[in-house]
């Protein structure tokens, strides 16, 4: 999978689990950069990209990631 | 189950015209995610659930400060959830000579907030009670060791129940189920965990928010009260039309033991109260055949309250047998192995629940299990009687039809009714059926034991319960009314219901002598009576006009000294005659 395609995925991923169809992400996209972003919505992100890829993260990277784009580096070493 | 995302997009729906009701969360982990989730799930029960939530970690000081937000909130109930990791935290910084006081500390802390708790606010207290975790620090070992963590964490689970069975307003929710069901790594996510002080998994969010709404749902009137059967298939392996008697599969032949297992689980359900009834597409007779003459059936005909066993449509003969148990359709279960025939009932039965049992017969029981179907906030030793009396209700409305005249009829019947204030031994019973009671019931107020003790004690209120004998058997308590001394010359009717399985028999005009004289005996000169209209009690619309109440208002007035005791058939007697 290119990380453009995994960009893809995971901006579907965060539409559905936000309820916001007009979410556009980008590799540099932060939390403060998306609508319905937030630190008790991040939880059910975090778990629903591991159901989308069936992969799990640590703990440590889930409060490493400082944009979409490093969410994208976790999920494509784990692919 | 729905899932967390589902249960959050109900929050963003209309909740005009659904029940408010107030219910406050105080936490020791994080519980915003399950806030959201018991909101999005009260949303599908019909209930507007407001929830104010303590920030985490303020259980005790919300409770022990008598100025909280927690009591300004008067929430009508209070649900605590003091987690087990919390638990363990607790347990890893006591000096060890205090790991075997952790229960019995933790709870002299839940009792202390149970009592401070019922002294501020009118409210029901729901406890999750502990998932287990097991540290792993003497393995097996631990359950001869009274200081280990599993040791303290069981016994603590075991001492809430205690606690419970003994507290009539404190009721625990099953959160340990819960992780047996579904398993920890199902329920727990410790990355989770690590980042956010959340306990439970996402996905396990909406089991929890169901298990938690079950209590509240029964709180509020609404649980089952029958579970119909399909017979070929569901109660049996096999035809027995077809089949025979000795073919069908049940005790050891074929996957009989699956049957044997679902029959010993309904015949528990029937002894605690609810009632089996059986819907088949039969001959009668052959479907009656194996509950006289098989001897691996666990399930007799005496177990079943109704049976109805020919070939018209499941849904005339499910309405059939609602007619005669006269109970709301949204109160019954219906078991059957057939999806076409539980497609039918669902579409054309509003309420009914039709679980999808599984397509092997092995696996309906740990299906069944899982959901929850028979929550309860109430048990007394009458629930068990239940089913007997709807068999006798069938023998009298037979022997009815021999008489010339209703009268007749009733005098015959040679009915007795004991008349009672609310004593310690009727107080579950009067809690039961003030919860039970959707009919037959004017103001429809829900009672829980812990009311009825202090409407005991109150000189204001003048309570009054009703137990029906006649010669064909004991129907039990009844009736209910209290009534509330509003004035020097007024009692107010504040509640007045009845078991709809006495209907006809006079008991409307026996209760209302019952308190005219009570009214007149202690110089009162008026009874005001009130009926609040529900979705379920339009029987009684007219019940204090056919009494002879004039309209007053919104209300209804019997002027005491005008009424002339009615001719009815019921004898009289109090216990201590």
């Amino acid at each position: 999978m290119t990380r453009e395609e995994i960009l893809q995925v995971i901006s579907k991923v965060f539409a559905d689990t936000l309820d916001e169809d007009n979410i556009v992400l980008s590799e540099s996209s932060k939390a403060d950069d998306v609508e319905g972003w937030d630190s008790l919505t991040h939880v059910q992100l975090v778990v629903a990209v591991e159901k989308q890829f069936k992969i799990r993260f640590t703990a440590k990277e889930i409060q490493s990631w400082k944009n979409v784009g490093e969410l994208i580096d976790s999920i494509n070493s784990k692919l | 189950m729905q899932t967390f995302a589902a249960l959050k997009k109900n929050l963003k729906k209309d909740y005009t015209g659904l029940v408010p009701l107030k219910l406050a969360l105080l936490g020791d982990s994080a519980t915003q995610l399950l806030s959201q989730a018991l909101r999005g799930a009260a949303y599908d029960e019909g209930f507007d659930l407001q929830i104010w939530e303590a920030d985490f970690g303020q259980v005790e000081r919300q409770v022990f400060d008598e100025g909280s937000e927690l009591y300004a909130f008067e929430p009508s109930i209070v649900v605590i959830f003091q987690s087990a990791h919390k638990l363990l935290g607790t347990y890893n910084k006591l000096k060890p000579e205090a790991f075997s006081l952790l229960a019995d500390n933790r709870m002299d802390l839940v009792g202390n907030m149970y009592s401070q708790l019922k002294e501020k606010l009118n409210a029901r207290i729901i406890y999750y009670n502990y998932t287990e975790i097991n540290d792993a620090v003497f393995g097996s070992y631990s359950n001869k060791v009274a200081s280990s963590f599993p040791f303290q964490l069981r016994k603590l689970n075991y001492r809430l129940m205690e606690f419970a069975a003994a507290t009539p307003d404190f009721f625990v929710c099953d959160l340990s189920t819960i992780q047996n069901q579904y398993g920890k790594s199902a329920i727990f996510q410790s990355s989770i965990y690590i980042n956010t002080e959340m306990v439970l998994s996402v996905d396990t969010l909406p089991e929890v928010a169901v298990k938690t709404l079950d209590i509240i749902k029964a709180l509020n009137g609404r649980f089952k009260k029958c579970v119909i059967l399909d017979l070929d298939n569901t109660t049996w392996g096999g035809i027995i039309g077809d089949d025979g008697l000795e073919n069908i599969q049940i005790g050891s032949l074929g996957i009989g033991k699956a049957f044997s297992e679902f029959q010993y689980w309904v015949k528990k359900l029937q002894k605690r109260g609810i009632i089996v009834a059986v819907c088949s597409k039969n001959t009668e007779r052959i479907a009656k055949e194996p509950f006289e003459k098989h001897p691996d059936m666990v399930l007799r005909l005496e177990d079943i309250a109704v049976f109805v066993a020919n070939w018209e449509t499941k849904v005339d003969n499910i309405r059939h047998i609602q007619s005669i148990l006269n109970i709301g359709f949204d109160s019954m279960v219906f078991l059957d192995d057939n999806p076409f025939e539980r497609n039918i009932v669902r579409d054309n039965i509003a309420g009914i629940t039709v679980p999808e049992l599984p397509e092997d017969p092995a696996e309906y029981l740990e299906y069944l299990y899982t959901l929850n179907l028979f929550e309860t906030v109430s048990y007394s030793g009458e629930d068990a009687e239940r089913t007997k009396q709807y068999q006798v209700e069938a023998q009298r409305a037979v022997l009815q039809k021999s008489f010339g005249s209703e009268d007749e009829f009733l005098q015959s019947l040679e009915m007795v009714s004991v008349v009672e204030p609310f004593t310690k031994f009727n107080t579950p019973r009067v809690a039961q059926l003030s919860q039970r009671s959707n009919q037959f019931n004017l103001r429809t107020v829900r009672y829980t034991e812990a009311d009825i003790e202090s409407m005991a004690d109150n000189n204001a209120y003048a309570p009054f319960t009703f137990t029906l004998v006649d010669k064909f058997g004991d129907n039990g308590l009844i009736c209910i009314i209290i009534l509330k001394k509003e004035s020097a010359d007024t009692l107010f009717i504040e509640t007045w219901l009845m078991s709809c399985r006495v209907l006809k028999r006079g008991m409307e005009d026996f209760t209302l002598n019952t308190i005219v004289n009570y009214a007149k005996d202690n110089g009162f000169a008026y009874l005001k009576g009130e009926y609040i209209p529900t979705p379920k009690n339009e029987m009684v619309k007219d019940h204090f006009k056919k009494l002879g109440f004039r309209e007053a208002g919104s209300y209804w007035q019997l002027d005491v000294a005008a009424h002339e005791n009615k001719k009815c058939f019921i004898v009289k007697k109090s216990n201590n005659d």
